[in-house]
């Protein structure tokens, strides 16, 4: 049965997810609770699969979907005096704040999405939770596809999630764009909490799939939804584009048998040519203009990647002169670990090797499987095969998806023995 | 919406370090909290040699101790309530504070309202 009722019932799902992030947006801004913001939209959600098929879709589906999530919700405050009060008082608070009121789109209802973004990815919440409540209220999944999204246990990610609503109505986290003296301090956690999807989609951090497409997917989306918002902001595009340029060689990045095949070894023709474009044309504009940001500079960096024919080919000194600026911008320890990749690239492996045995000591690489990794592979082009077995085995002890463990299992067994 | 911000110093055998913020640097927060019209309540603390710990055990007994927790490693030095709209306004707060600067660091609990006001 299958084939043709699933596709139009999926169909129909996509809709209303991309549908319901916009709804609850404006539900919360309306109401300022998003535990009631949910509920009816639900209802009103259920109430449009109940009559459209049969009394045929509204001409504004958006104001129709509101209209009935509104009456929902005023019925529920006519029989609940108590969160009639509460959110009384909260509308008071809102007003006194004096918070500008949310742009018009071009569709049949504002979009008030942008807000609920900067509650989602308040710095006030934890980091994970940030990236879950974008995951659930924006991508419109469910609290159980979000905590197979975290590889959490569904009600772990449900209890996670009931917490952080908690606070964000307890503690009175607000639901607003921030101003633009406050914008640049407060859109890095909005960028971070999609980008976490995105390498959650992309390196799965454990389990038995190298990477999650649906995941990655669900992050671009977001991506796209924020590029729409704030035109304006470079590092959006930047991060979209990042995404993009990465995810262009989604089909190439694991063979046949689901194993995994690096950068060097990808059979580049399966690269998607088309989303390359696309990114490649954010990139330019995230980095025209002074001061790019580090989605931008990353984005640069891969759209190098994409743009070359072969490995052989890559321009390594535009690739080690690009790092040299993000390792300005984000001094991590885990970026000069890239950058020392990319010079071993350029000037060879004995250099890449001295840069990374100067990152020995750090804390942040402590038991981050790819430092070992990258030290193997230079020892093994070294000829140094000892140290690059031994290097290979510490990389085995720490890596999390059984497709990175099995490469570096081949590649140990791939080391002569001295 | 009220909350409080808890002025917190990290204590060092026994001692609080300082920031090196003044009295001037309070009276002048004082100052603007007062004319920005969210000012409540808030008092500075005494030093922690007069503190006394007070515990009552199941047997009704009182236990009464000089100074602090042995284990603790954190000063309150003074507080305040403040009356604002949302949890960014008072993080704004918080962060203009001489508190929160240096070593110092400002805690911020919104305050539970048992009984919602009509």
């Amino acid at each position: 049965m299958p084939g043709e009722d699933a596709a139009v019932g999926s169909s129909v799902e996509a809709v209303f997810r991309e549908e319901r992030g916009r709804l609850l947006a404006s539900l919360v801004r309306r109401f300022g609770d998003l535990d009631l913001a949910e509920e009816v939209a639900s209802e009103a959600i259920e109430a449009a699969l109940t009559h459209w098929p049969t009394d045929g879709v509204p001409s504004r589906p958006g104001a129709w979907l509101l209209t009935t999530a509104r009456r929902r919700a005023v019925d529920r405050l006519r029989r609940d005096r108590v969160l009639a009060t509460r959110l009384a008082v909260l509308r008071a608070e809102a007003e006194r704040a004096d918070h500008a009121p949310p742009a018009d789109a071009d569709r049949d209802l504002p979009d008030d999405r942008l807000a609920l973004f900067f509650t989602c990815a308040h710095p006030a919440l934890a980091a994970p939770d940030r990236g879950a409540l974008t995951l659930r209220f924006l991508a419109g999944l469910t609290t159980a596809a979000v905590a197979r999204a975290f590889l959490v246990p569904p009600a772990t990610m449900a209890q996670r999630l009931v917490r952080a609503k908690r606070k964000i109505r307890d503690a009175r986290i607000p639901f607003r764009v921030p101003g633009p003296d406050e914008l640049p301090g407060r859109l890095p956690t909005v960028l971070q909490a999609v980008y976490s999807v995105f390498t959650e989609g992309y390196a799965a951090s454990s389990g038995p799939e190298l990477q999650r497409i649906d995941l990655a997917e669900e992050a671009i989306r977001l991506g796209r939804i924020l590029r729409r918002l704030l035109p304006a902001e470079r590092e959006v595009a930047g991060l979209l584009a990042l995404m993009l340029l990465v995810h262009a060689r989604r089909d190439a990045r694991t063979g046949p048998d689901g194993a995994m095949v690096l950068l060097d070894d990808q059979d580049r023709g399966r690269w998607d040519r088309q989303m390359i474009e696309e990114g490649r044309g954010l990139v330019v504009v995230a980095l025209t203009g002074p001061g790019p940001g580090p989605y931008g500079v990353q984005a640069a960096i891969a759209a190098l990647h994409d743009e070359a024919a072969d490995v052989a080919s890559t321009d390594w000194p535009q690739v080690v002169a690009l790092y040299d600026v993000l390792l300005g911008l984000v001094p991590s320890p885990i970026v000069a670990l890239n950058r020392a990749a990319a010079v071993a690239m350029r000037d060879g492996p004995a250099a890449g090797l001295a840069l990374l045995d100067e990152l020995a000591d750090e804390p942040r690489l402590r038991g981050h499987h790819p430092y070992p990794a990258a030290r193997a592979d230079l020892l093994r082009r070294l000829g140094r095969w000892n140290e690059a077995a031994a290097a290979y085995r510490i990389a085995l002890t720490l890596v999390g998806t059984d497709p990175e463990r099995e490469y570096l299992l081949r590649q140990l067994r791939s080391v002569p023995t001295e | 919406m009220k909350y409080m911000l808890l002025f917190m110093s990290p204590l060092v055998d026994g001692e609080a370090v300082g920031n090196g913020c003044t009295f001037e640097d309070w009276i002048r927060y004082d100052r603007e909290m007062k004319d920005a019209g969210v000012w409540v309540s808030g008092h500075p603390l005494q030093d922690l040699t007069t503190c006394t710990t007070v515990q009552v055990g199941p047997d009704g007994e009182r236990t009464i101790t000089d100074g602090p927790f042995a284990e603790t490693r954190e000063l309150l030095g003074g507080y305040d309530v403040i009356d604002v709209p949302d949890l960014d306004a008072a993080l704004d707060w918080a962060a203009r504070s001489p508190g929160a600067i240096g070593t110092g660091s400002v805690q911020v609990r919104p305050i539970a309202e048992i009984d919602v006001p009509v």
